[in-house]
């Protein structure tokens, strides 16, 4: 019996394109726990496009809650693109009880050197939150014509890093776009991880952790956009030990959790 | 190559099909380029003929170079088919000239295709493209790599011609393609390939293995369409099926 994993990269809620084979959130759970996941931070596809992030973010809490509280954790949304998203935050957090957000920079039309993104990541550390950061959500080739959005282009945060101690800062679909020397010297300037879900090539997690510390290296799916196995059969596809491989499944992400 | 089969082994891929040689990979090779890429094809099947098949790289832009290396590698030599990719469209009049002759030889005939948002380069064929060779050579099996990569549209573009196969590698492993492929053309025109060492091979075997599909179509889109239309040239060589 493998261990447990905690996926990192879960999202509830309608994709905006397609209808998806596990996009109803108890099918998606029964999906998850059968194939091995305890805990899934679970964000809201919703949030993608809506101005109306408390609402996405209230029906995540309260889907979560009514689906598998034990297995979704739910992450809000906070752009800081719009007005008043110091409200947005502090919900996730005392409404909510959320213990992470996620934020799309790309998709809310922001730059991660904006000045209110700063403020945002130096308010979400004060009071301890995980930031996640989606750097895609699709190939760029396949994107609907009508909505083409760039990669989020995340050579500015070295520096930016530098100005928040003490965010833990996970980055999430990055591998299409972060090159290697980038991603060290994100790890470099803070507490940046990523996970796997985007990660491609042959033995993919083999070769990342020549170049990365396994510390700063997750699960996740990316489901149900993607399919569940692909992520999973990337922990076979690669030579992992013992001690990586429980860190990917799970362990790192139970220290980035509890901060 | 034993890297490769290394990896393949953890993944319970018991066979492969290479083409197009080592690393780089060249867009629009010259004739001396074709020869240089199947030469390293063949090279690595002469210790690989029992895990993988070969596939001869040609260009719809050098037709005579193409079919002499056709006749090399293909009739006289060890590989079982030909690759296109993006030197030339597929439905020019120089990739039907190709493709017939392959066909003569009961090869495997694949070519790349894809739809992207944003554009194609020139020489990219699309799924359209795929179709309208289809229509023309209705007799001939054909294998559209990538099933034009914006799946959704590529699935419909391959749909009325039944003689193309819509093979899967290439791009994320975007839930609802397998699902789609197999409700729109049947499983038994849906292959399963890697697109590896780019793409991952979990990333790109998840497709087939996540799809909420009987586990038959699944045994059909991993192994069983691709060995039966291997099957005429491998038998026409000689070769074990």
């Amino acid at each position: 019996m493998s261990t447990p994993i905690i996926d990192t990269n879960v999202f509830l809620g309608r994709w905006p394109f397609r209808r998806l084979p596990l996009d109803e959130a108890p099918l998606l759970a029964k999906a998850l726990r059968a194939r091995g996941i305890e805990q899934a931070w679970a964000g809201s596809f919703d949030a993608l496009l809506h101005h109306d992030v408390d609402g996405a973010n209230g029906r995540l809490a309260a889907l979560c809650q009514r689906t598998d509280k034990e297995l979704f954790l739910p992450i809000g949304t906070v752009n800081p693109a719009l007005p008043d998203w110091e409200e947005d935050l502090r919900r996730c957090q005392e409404k909510y009880r959320m213990r992470g957000i996620r934020v799309f920079p790309n998709y809310h039309q922001y730059k991660v050197d904006d000045a209110a993104f700063v403020r945002l990541l130096k308010q979400a550390t004060e009071r301890g939150l995980l930031v996640q950061l989606v750097v895609s959500m699709e190939d760029e080739r396949t994107q609907h014509p009508l909505v083409q959005v760039p990669h989020v282009n995340l050579a500015p945060l070295v520096e930016i890093l530098k100005s928040v101690p003490g965010l833990r800062l996970q980055l999430l679909n990055a591998f299409r776009s972060l090159r290697p020397d980038l991603m060290l010297k994100l790890i470099g300037a803070g507490h940046v991880t990523a996970e796997i879900a985007t990660l491609e090539g042959v033995a993919g997690i083999e070769g990342l952790l020549n170049q990365i510390p396994v510390e700063r290296l997750l699960f996740g799916s990316l489901a149900p956009l993607f399919y569940l196995e692909s992520a999973i059969l990337k922990l076979q596809e690669s030579k992992l030990s013992a001690a990586q491989d429980l860190a990917i499944r799970r362990e790192n992400a139970v220290k980035l959790l509890r901060g | 190559m034993s890297r490769l089969m290394e990896v393949a082994d953890r993944m319970g891929i018991d066979r492969v099909v290479l083409s197009m040689g080592l690393p780089p990979l060249i867009t629009n090779p010259t004739p001396d380029q074709l020869r240089q890429k199947n030469d390293e094809t063949m090279a690595a099947l002469l210790h690989w003929h029992h895990r993988a098949f070969g596939l001869c790289y040609v260009s719809g832009e050098h037709v005579e170079a193409s079919l002499q290396e056709i006749d090399r590698c293909v009739a006289k030599g060890s590989l079982v088919g030909i690759k296109l990719w993006v030197a030339k469209r597929c439905n020019s009049p120089e990739v039907e000239t190709l493709v017939k002759r392959v066909h003569e030889l009961r090869g495997l005939i694949v070519q790349h295709a894809w739809h992207k948002t944003g554009g194609n380069p020139p020489g990219e064929s699309t799924p359209e493209d795929m179709a309208e060779l289809a229509a023309r050579v209705p007799e001939i099996p054909l294998v559209c790599y990538h099933t034009g990569g914006n799946w959704e549209g590529g699935i419909r573009a391959l749909r009325p011609y039944k003689n193309v196969y819509a093979e899967i590698a290439g791009s994320n492993p975007t839930a609802g393609f397998v699902e789609m492929a197999v409700r729109e053309l049947g499983a038994e025109r849906i292959v399963y390939g890697s697109d590896a060492a780019g793409r991952s091979f979990a990333s790109q075997i998840g497709k087939v293995l996540g799809a909420q599909i009987p586990e038959a179509a699944k045994e059909l889109i991993a192994s069983g369409n691709l060995r039966r239309l291997l099957t005429p040239i491998l038998k026409a060589k000689g070769m074990e099926v």
